[in-house]
């Protein structure tokens, strides 16, 4: 396919968003493209992910600019469109919840329906199900716990027919258990309904886990953006994406488990295997996994008597190398790219160069369970 | 003064109460959302113009009505064009303890205008609802205790006033005597009447009720706000 048609089918599936606005605080200009799937906004605060977030909803206003789901404008400042937020369809699931405290939770996941006129082509009974809160009808907002409120708050969204998904930190007010707890049912939603999601966060495991492409904002623009993958291979993001969580993400099958130890066992590519502990996987399972840039080392030649299992033949494809202590490495393995920060003293005495072939360690118990994705 | 005397005196109360609120209300809601939605100028000027009424002299107040709404008085005129008088009538008490009543109707309304996440309304836009749809499905709900608490703080105050109220349509039993004012009557006259005490009695028991009726209705409020 050329740039061109896909850049048409791009606009056509996904999301067109390029917005300027001079706003109290700071001025914004963001541009980006998104495909179906999960898009994911990421930076600091203050970034200004919130704010393009709430021009997609139509709660700001930008100054100039051009805003398309699907295809369907609604926002062209040249053409003087600007469509109300009642009329976008754009779902919306705030950090604090915002559910309705004067309403059971039927008549909060429902409001869309007998107030917003929306229709009714959603399963109510499937989204609570999907979403762990079918015993929950009808209590009232004020009984319910954090990341009970959150999982209402994001199918009170589902339920009124949106055409894009936008989330807002969802678990930003949450404790690191109900965050465990809501994750899976992120990509539930991400992956059964098939709804285009924009999810703004500052968490990078959130973003490794559950996004398709990446947009990274600093200071009210945009850095980059591209399929998630790839943005994470890319090391001139290695500071927008911070320094201690740079990493990467390797893709891979479950293909073997090995009982008498309780690994799995992952195929990168043809012979390349990697060993992580996880207890739910079934064979064949695709996953994605995050491995931390500093939990990786490098050898020259195959180590043997080390216990790290995780010994990948590798390339050096890329490096950014400065004063500063460390060196940041990027390595093909196996088709994919993976990332390795070690001292500029190892490097200066492995004496490693681009095209150098290398063998990358990495421990078992730095791949955590909570940095896979059960599916791609 | 016999018992029925009594009965009249306190129905002719609630009739002035009661046509103060209907009339206040609405108007003290929208003075209250402009106040606590909206800059405008001379926002601070109408701020102090429906507080002036807590802190003036009643009987200057009434006297200021008088002027105003008298049948010579500029705005009189006008209403009595209209088949519309206020002077030595029970409606001029009415208008009298609306104006009287109007600083406690604003006060519990703005301050649960102003309490009301605003986000519940963006999430209910997003969600389709249009601007009539969400002032009633969600706007109007949530501040509802504090327009009621408003209200009923507003009517006991209405029931009770007594300088401006006599300063303006004076003290005609059957048409003008309240309940403040007869109390006022007979405890001027030298017999005394023993009636007086039951009407200080439902006098008590009313704004009582009404303070208890209005704070209970403000926990309820505390409870629907806090999510």
């Amino acid at each position: 396919m050329t740039d061109h048609a896909k850049d048409a089918k791009m606009q056509g599936q996904g999301l067109d968003v390029a917005v300027d606005a001079r706003l109290d605080q700071f001025a914004l200009a963001a541009k980006f493209k998104a495909g179906p799937g999960l898009t994911a906004l990421f930076g600091q605060s203050g970034a200004g992910k919130t704010t393009v977030l709430k021009m997609i909803a139509g709660l700001v206003r930008p100054d100039a600019g051009r805003i398309a789901v699907m295809g369907r404008v609604l926002f062209d400042a040249a053409k003087g469109i600007d469509i109300a937020p009642a009329d976008r369809r754009v779902g919306m699931v705030f950090q604090e919840a915002r559910l309705f405290p004067h309403m059971s939770v039927l008549r909060n996941l429902t409001y869309g329906r007998w107030a917003g006129k929306r229709s009714a082509t959603t399963d109510i009974g499937r989204i609570t199900q999907m979403l762990g809160i079918d015993g929950l009808l009808q209590r009232y907002p004020r009984t319910l716990s954090g990341g009970e409120k959150q999982r209402v708050a994001i199918g009170r969204a589902l339920l009124a027919d949106p055409a894009l998904l936008l989330m807002d930190e969802p678990l930003a007010s949450l404790d690191q258990q109900r965050k465990r707890e809501i994750l899976p049912y992120l990509e539930e939603v991400r992956d059964e309904i098939g709804l285009p999601i924009v999810y703004v966060s500052h968490e990078v495991d959130e973003v490794a886990r559950l996004a398709d492409t990446l947009v990274l904002m600093a200071d009210g623009g945009v850095l980059g953006a591209g399929n998630a993958v790839e943005m994470f291979s890319r090391l001139e993001f290695g500071p927008a994406l911070g320094r201690h969580e740079a990493s990467s993400l390797l893709t891979g099958t479950m293909a073997r488990y090995l009982p008498e130890y309780g690994l799995c066992e992952i195929a990168l590519g043809e012979g390349c295997l990697l060993y992580i502990v996880n207890e739910r996987l079934a064979v064949g399972d695709r996953l994605r996994m995050r491995v931390k840039a500093r939990d990786v080392a490098l050898s020259l030649s195959m180590p043997k008597d080390v216990s790290v299992r995780n010994i990948l033949p590798a390339t050096i494809h890329d490096l950014a190398l400065d004063d500063s202590p460390f060196v940041e490495i990027l390595l093909q393995v196996s088709g994919q790219m993976l990332r390795a920060r070690i001292t500029r003293y190892a490097f200066d005495a492995l004496k490693l160069g681009i095209g150098q072939p290398v063998f990358a360690m990495i421990k078992s118990v730095a791949i955590g369970q909570r940095m896979l994705s059960g599916k791609l | 003064m016999t018992g029925n005397d009594v009965i009249d005196i306190i129905f002719l109360s609630l009739k002035i109460a009661a046509t103060a609120m209907v009339f206040s209300i609405p108007i003290a809601f929208i003075v209250a959302w402009l106040l606590a939605r909206h800059e405008f100028a001379g926002k601070s000027l109408v701020q102090a113009l429906i507080t002036l009424p807590l802190v003036m002299p009643p009987v200057v107040t009434g006297y200021m009505l008088l002027v105003l709404f008298g049948r010579n008085g500029y705005l009189g005129g006008l209403f009595h064009a209209l088949g519309i008088q206020f002077a030595f009538h029970w409606t001029g008490a009415a208008l009298a303890a609306a104006i009287m009543a109007f600083p406690l109707l604003v006060r519990p309304m703005r301050l649960s205008i102003e309490a009301l996440d605003r986000g519940l309304e963006e999430a209910a836009s997003t969600l389709g609802a249009k601007r009539l749809t969400r002032f009633v499905t969600i706007t109007l709900p949530l501040v509802l205790p504090g327009v009621l608490a408003g209200a009923v703080l507003g009517f006991a105050k209405a029931l009770g006033e007594f300088g401006a109220t006599i300063t303006f349509v004076s003290n005609i039993p059957g048409e003008t005597q309240t309940l403040s004012l007869a109390i006022y009557s007979l405890l001027q006259s030298p017999s005394g009447d023993r009636t007086v005490m039951l009407m200080i009695a439902v006098s008590a028991f009313l704004a009582i009720g009404s303070v208890l009726v209005s704070e209970w209705i403000g926990r309820r409020m505390g409870k629907w706000t806090r999510q």
